[in-house]
């Protein structure tokens, strides 16, 4: 495997994070304000049903939203490559479409990460605790893995996509649903039946309670199931957006 | 051993009914320069495209240095460099970034990317501009830095898209000098498209004149003079394709765009 290569298109994604300043900012104004506008504004509510610090339950969730939201769009950034050319540099150079997809998605996937770590910083200054920091480092992992899963669908998706317009779409029928069903804003016990379905198709779920889990000691699933389940999907999808990556012809 | 680095036997692509490369068969020997002309649209970006692995021929066989790009793309990769005719740059990198990146991609030894790297930059007079984003640079500059950018790496066969589009005839000149040095001393084989027949004739051992996706003429600069009893390779040029003027070549990618939105499918 050329490693060099898997490591260029990995720094380039950093770069280009680090780079765009406003769009770091930009994209903590929406966790902050939810954290703030839900987290205080069902708080009562919550306390009241007897279920506790609602801060503290959505906390984990606005983590992996901010996760899922960073990490689709860095797979989707491949149609901006795709339009403005570069996408072309690399498709022609001597590696594989394999490295490619693996180097871009470790890129977007290691972003998405410390976009979650800040969230996690921005949840503590509101009054989010942290209850073992001996395990934050198992909460990485579980934020790598949530990452990873996103970016790769996300490549999956701009592989077959010509132009933005269906960004929208995407958004909407998908992105939107895999947050507000993961179980980020309320807990999964007691559902109807249809929503505790969806819910557990949901791969957000496993990342939502893998986090909750690892930061506040509360897994519905299990720390054990969430990690396989969203390893499992994490390598299909890896193989899936190879697939349709290598299938590009521009 | 193969004496022809670059064959094509039968090539054609079909967008649909729309037919962009209709046939074409030609051999370039290794060590050759090629020049390959044609008016906008005649399809030489989407032969340039099949040659180069970014497309997959509808009919037809290609061999690069004997790989044939179609089973093992990989393997023709190696082979070769390329100059395209859009933009391929990262415009949020700078433009010794960019270099870098290109230089690690091909597996370029760290001394030497550094040292070509400089060479080149300097060559193109953008050394003292490598530290800042492309995004700030002009169109010329940026053509530049994708010229020297693509000489980065040593390759058996260069594909030059239309390079020198947009640039003054110095910087123009200066080019080819280092691309024909470069050909003498490395024997890698030069295969390019341009609008400048001038070029096509100073440099060029051989010239294909394509239009409506198949080869109408090829042959010497000399040739092709005397076989339409031209002055010079400009008027035996336009005396082989006719006066009209064509469609913009952003045409085939369009048509392909039409077509998949008339078939609803996604590409």
């Amino acid at each position: 495997m050329n490693l060099g290569a898997v490591y260029i298109l990995w720094l380039r994604q950093l770069k280009r994070y680090f780079r765009a300043r406003s769009r770091i900012v930009g994209a903590l104004g929406q966790p902050l304000l939810f954290l703030l506008a839900l987290g205080f504004g069902f708080g009562p509510i919550f306390q009241k049903a007897g279920q506790g610090n609602y801060l503290e339950f959505l906390a984990p969730g606005i983590i992996a939203m901010s996760i899922l939201f960073t990490a689709i769009f860095s797979g989707i950034e491949i149609i901006w490559d795709k339009q403005f050319g570069f996408l072309k540099e690399t498709l022609v150079a001597p590696i594989s479409r394999w490295e490619i997809m693996l180097g871009r998605t470790l890129g977007g996937a290691t972003v998405a990460m410390i976009q979650g770590i800040i969230v996690v910083i921005l949840a503590s200054l509101v009054g989010f605790r942290i209850h073992s920091l001996g395990e934050f480092p198992l909460a990485i992992i579980f934020m790598f893995l949530i990452a990873l899963l996103f970016t790769a669908l996300g490549t999956a998706i701009a592989s077959i996509l010509e132009d933005m317009q269906g960004f929208q779409l995407i958004m909407n029928f998908m992105v939107m649903p895999f947050f507000f069903l993961s179980g980020a804003l309320f807990p999964l016990t007691g559902l109807p039946q249809a929503l505790n379905i969806v819910a557990r198709i949901d791969p957000l779920s496993y990342g939502v309670d893998g986090l909750r889990g690892t930061l506040t000691g509360a897994a519905q699933f299990g720390l054990t199931l969430d990690f396989f389940v969203l390893s499992a999907i994490t390598l299909i999808l890896l193989g899936v957006g190879t697939y349709l990556f290598s299938k590009i012809q521009i | 051993m193969a004496k022809n680095t670059v064959v094509a036997k039968n090539l054609i692509k079909k967008y649909g009914d729309l037919t962009a490369v209709d046939g074409i068969s030609f051999e370039v020997p290794k060590g050759e320069i090629f020049a390959f002309l044609g008016p906008n649209g005649a399809g030489k970006t989407t032969t340039i495209k099949m040659l180069t692995t970014l497309l997959h021929p509808t009919e037809g066989k290609i061999e690069l240095n004997g790989i044939d790009p179609v089973k093992d793309s990989e393997g023709a990769r190696k082979t070769f460099g390329i100059v395209f005719q859009d933009p391929s740059l990262d415009d949020e990198l700078t433009a010794y970034e960019n270099m870098e990146f290109h230089g690690v991609l091909y597996k370029v030894p760290g001394d030497i990317r550094k040292q070509r790297t400089e060479e080149l930059l300097r060559f193109v007079e953008l050394w003292d501009r490598r530290n800042n984003l492309v995004k700030t640079f002009s169109g010329g500059m940026k053509r530049r830095l994708e010229i020297a950018r693509g000489l980065l790496h040593h390759p058996k066969i260069f594909f030059l898209d239309e390079p020198t589009l947009g640039l003054d005839p110095q910087t123009r000149n200066h080019i080819w000098e280092y691309i024909k040095n470069l050909n003498k001393k490395e024997e890698i084989t030069i295969f390019f498209t341009t609008h400048y027949m001038n070029e096509a004739e100073d440099v060029a051992g051989r010239v294909a004149v394509i239009d409506h996706g198949k080869i109408i003429s090829l042959g010497s600069p000399k040739e092709l003079k005397s076989r339409t009893k031209s002055s010079s390779l400009e008027q035996a040029f336009l005396k082989l394709t006719g006066k009209a003027i064509r469609e913009e070549e952003a045409g085939a990618k369009e048509q392909m765009r039409m077509a998949s939105r008339v078939w609803g499918g996604r590409r």
